[in-house]
């Protein structure tokens, strides 16, 4: 069966990208528009990895991460921040909130399947 | 005729007493040796001449009479008449001598007295000569720094240690405006005062942390101790505050100890403020945005990259690249545009009259280059926004290189608005010569005269956020430098403009205020002479605040320290919402047009209490304008607790005897000269300049305190009238 991902990002520019990349990569691609979305998505189809983009509406990227790692049955969920925002505090703050990996914008697409792939792995 | 002196009668009396005992003595004597024959004889000899005998004494005692007058008046009188004339010599304010007479003694004695006089007069001379200077060099710093603060483009406000504002100066006055809550009513000046409390615009703790900092650095050894902060302000101002300690020359050496006042130097930091976070904005849109962009558009490269895409996803792919490249240089477009706006103010400018800046370059121009230069259209209205020194540099050393290179004969200065920017041109005619050999000069080093500077013409323009360029018009055979330069802001225009005009110098400071303190004592109890007083006057539709006349103007002066501010004053039409009585109108000259538009008095009253606040409001027959003030109570929910003193009473108080005690009459007793009057702002102004006036005559009279002054009031026939 394969690995089930979720792209939370509002930027269609970007979701088609990513939602095509990681189809081609062989895994199930689920899109989120918003953070809600994104948050009611982790919790109903358990993805096995969430590329969670931080500016969103409705709820931010930090929000939807905290939620998840709140969730006893949600927290295994793989979190891979994908941002815009530069600043190493961002980044302290990402991983503080529980992000299992953080990416700066614009990252090489290979870069973010090897991460991807090796996030997976990674998993018991 | 004076009548004799009792101690010379009695003196008589005595004598011619003695002259008798003396000789009724002697007459007994005799009597007393002679036998009985010779008595009757004697009796009988003497009988018939005892009015001789009376005559004799008589005469005796009109001789000793004369003599003892004489000495009388040579030794008790002449003493006594001395001594006055020393004692009017005493008191004698001007240059005065004792005439000398009388005995040698007398004369000697007067001599010594007039050498003292005259040794006591030096003296006084010299004292008062001292004085004087003293006082007049006192005067000249107190005016010589009034001048400088009123220059400064800073705000100052100079605080004594209870708040109480002592100095401030134009800048600082603006400042306050713009941090009114009804500036067009108040115009700042109920928060910007002399004797006005700085708490009214900043937290008291604010300022006494700031206070303890600078104790406490003074008791470091802090050389300049000063302290900073920053705060906002009811209307969301934010301001930048550096207090600096006034300390107390006369308190010893020990650190800490003897700060009398302080001194804030505001900042309004507001537009900086706005500017830096834009400018943040600005870089955070450019940084974040651009990310997401190129994030956006690298993904969907490499996915172009996959050999095997289908072309339909091509399609998708490509117009992705193609919308984010569009998006990033309309970003790009749009920074530039607005950080020209918001960036130009990162080098210091000032305003300058455009006019003045054109007429300040042609004479420098004409001063180097020895060329008639010529001013073209200059336009009077606009305000420049620059750094005036380098900008004449710049246009100083292009003329210079233009006659000594091109032997360019005429000049000429022009400058015009230009949509968002002025545009100010160099120009001239003769002989044509290369663009390139002029753009050159833009880019070497300045030179006028022996100076030169690293600084280039291009340097210059972008200091100014302008550009410059070189044009030619053929058909005028002229051409011209064009520079563009910003324009002040119409805030800034205003400010500028404003600080111009206020020539005189205002009574913007009151160094007096330092040894006043706010000892907690009521008003009540306070010496009249220290008390801040708000003197008003309304005017009104009509005489019956009962029956519905409503106030349509107030005016209102303030008299703090005993002297009359007459650039703090207050003055609001205001709308009636009824009719004016015609009956009134040819009294105060206010038209149902003029109120119309005008705040309604609910409006008004609170920007009038914030002026009355912490002062003594006085009024003349204060009892008409108070009633109106209550009447709006009830509606307004404000009012006006304070004391209330009446010049009406006060000088029936002083001049029981006149029979007028109208506003008039009393000017022309004080010889008050009557201008604006039936304004209510001009009455306001009159009725304050007779308070100054019936102050020093209370005090005369022994009344000294606010209570005294309305006790005696109260007592006067006027206060028993019903108005």
């Amino acid at each position: 069966m394969s690995r089930k991902i979720l792209v939370a990002d509002d930027e269609p520019n970007i979701v088609i990208s990513l939602e095509y990349l990681m189809a081609r990569e062989g895994y199930t691609v689920l899109v989120a528009r918003d953070g809600q979305e994104a948050l009611d998505m982790i919790a109903r189809d358990r993805p096995d990895l969430v590329l969670l983009d931080v500016m969103m509406p409705k709820k931010s990227g930090f929000e939807v991460c905290q939620a998840v790692r709140a969730s006893e049955e949600l927290q295994a969920t793989k979190i891979l921040m994908l941002t815009a925002k530069g600043r190493d505090t961002d980044l302290a703050k990402g991983m503080a909130l529980g992000a299992d990996a953080y990416m700066t914008k614009p990252f090489s697409t290979r870069e973010l399947v090897q991460k991807v792939a090796d996030m997976l792995a990674a998993q018991p | 005729m004076k009548p004799p002196d009792r101690r010379l009668v009695l003196a008589l009396a005595a004598v011619g007493l003695a002259l008798a005992a003396w000789l009724v003595l002697s007459m007994a004597l005799i009597w007393s040796t002679l036998a009985p024959a010779e008595r009757a004889t004697l009796g009988a000899l003497l009988g018939p001449r005892m009015a001789l005998l009376l005559m004799s004494w008589v005469v005796a005692l009109v001789g000793v009479a004369a003599m003892l007058r004489w000495l009388f008046q040579r030794y008790a009188q002449a003493p006594a008449r001395l001594l006055e004339d020393t004692r009017v010599l005493l008191s004698a304010n001007g240059i005065q001598q004792l005439s000398p007479h009388g005995s040698a003694e007398m004369r000697a004695l007067a001599g010594a007295i007039n050498e003292l006089a005259s040794q006591r007069d030096r003296l006084r001379e010299d004292v008062a000569q001292q004085i004087s200077q003293a006082s007049r060099s006192v005067q000249q710093e107190k005016n010589r720094l009034a001048a400088l603060m009123s220059e400064l483009t800073q705000s100052v406000v100079v605080c004594n240690l209870d708040g109480r504002i002592l100095l401030y100066n134009s800048r600082a006055r603006l400042q306050f405006r713009a941090l009114s809550q009804a500036p067009t009513l108040a115009d700042g000046a109920e928060l910007m005062g002399i004797g006005r409390s700085i708490y009214a615009v900043f937290d008291r703790q604010l300022v006494a942390h700031a206070l303890e900092t600078i104790h406490q650095r003074l008791r470091r050894g802090v050389a300049s101790p000063s302290a900073q902060f920053v705060t906002t302000t009811p209307t969301g101002q934010l301001l930048r505050v550096q207090m600096a300690p006034v300390r107390n020359p006369s308190s010893g050496a020990e650190p800490g100890a003897g700060i009398s006042g302080f001194v804030l130097m505001l900042d309004n930091v507001t537009q900086r403020f706005e500017e830096e976070s834009l400018r943040d904005r600005l870089l955070h849109g450019l940084t974040e945005g651009s990310r997401s962009s190129l994030a956006n558009m690298q993904a969907a490269v490499d996915m172009l990259g996959y050999a095997d895409l289908e072309p339909a996803m091509r399609e998708r792919f490509l117009a992705v690249v193609k919308e984010e490249v569009s998006a990033m240089s309309q970003r790009i477009t749009d920074l530039v545009q607005r950080s020209t706006q918001g960036l130009k103010t990162r080098w210091p400018l000032e305003e300058m009259l455009g006019t003045d800046f054109v007429t300040a370059a042609q004479r420098q121009i004409e001063a180097h280059c020895q060329r008639a230069v010529t001013v073209e259209g200059a336009d009077a209205s606009l305000w420049l926004k620059v750094e005036s020194f380098t900008l004449l540099q710049a246009l100083t050393y292009l003329a210079g290189r233009l006659v000594d290179e091109f032997d360019v004969k005429f000049l000429q200065l022009r400058l015009q608005q230009a949509g968002p920017r002025a545009q100010l041109d160099l120009i001239w005619s003769g002989q044509v010569m290369s663009t390139e050999t002029v753009m050159t000069w833009e880019m070497d080093p300045m030179r006028v005269g022996s100076q030169s500077t690293p600084l280039t013409v291009r340097d210059v323009v972008e200091r100014h956020g302008g550009e410059m360029w070189f044009e030619r018009e053929r058909v005028r055979h002229q051409a011209f430098f064009r520079f563009l330069l910003p324009l002040a802001s119409e805030q800034e225009q205003l400010e500028a403009a404003q600080i111009m005009q206020s020539e005189s110098r205002p009574e913007y400071y009151d160094f007096d205020l330092f040894q006043v303190s706010e000892q907690g004592s009521a008003l009540d109890d306070q010496p009249l002479a220290s008390l801040s007083f708000t003197v008003f006057d309304t005017e009104t539709t009509g005489l019956n605040p009962s029956e519905g006349d409503e106030i349509i103007q107030i005016g209102a002066a303030r008299i703090v320290n005993g002297k009359l501010l007459r650039q703090e004053s207050f003055e609001q039409l205001v709308d009636p919402g009824r009719v004016i009585s015609a009956a009134s109108i040819p009294i105060h000259g206010i038209t149902q047009d003029m109120v119309r538009g005008k705040p309604r008095i609910g409006e008004v009253l609170p920007a009038f209490q914030a002026f009355a606040q912490d002062t003594v409001l006085v009024a003349h027959n204060a009892a008409f304008d108070m009633k109106f003030l209550q009447l709006q109570e009830a509606r307004t929910g404000i009012a006006f607790h304070q004391p209330v003193l009446d010049t009406l009473l006060l000088s029936a108080v002083v001049h029981p005897n006149q029979e007028s005690h109208r506003l008039e009459a009393i000017a022309e007793r004080f010889n008050i000269t009557v201008l604006g009057r039936h304004t209510a702002l001009g009455d306001a102004m009159v009725t304050a300049e007779v308070l100054l006036r019936l102050l020093p005559l209370l005090q005369a009279m022994g009344i000294h305190t606010l209570r005294q002054a309305r006790e005696a009031a109260q007592a006067t026939y006027y206060a028993r009238l019903k108005y």
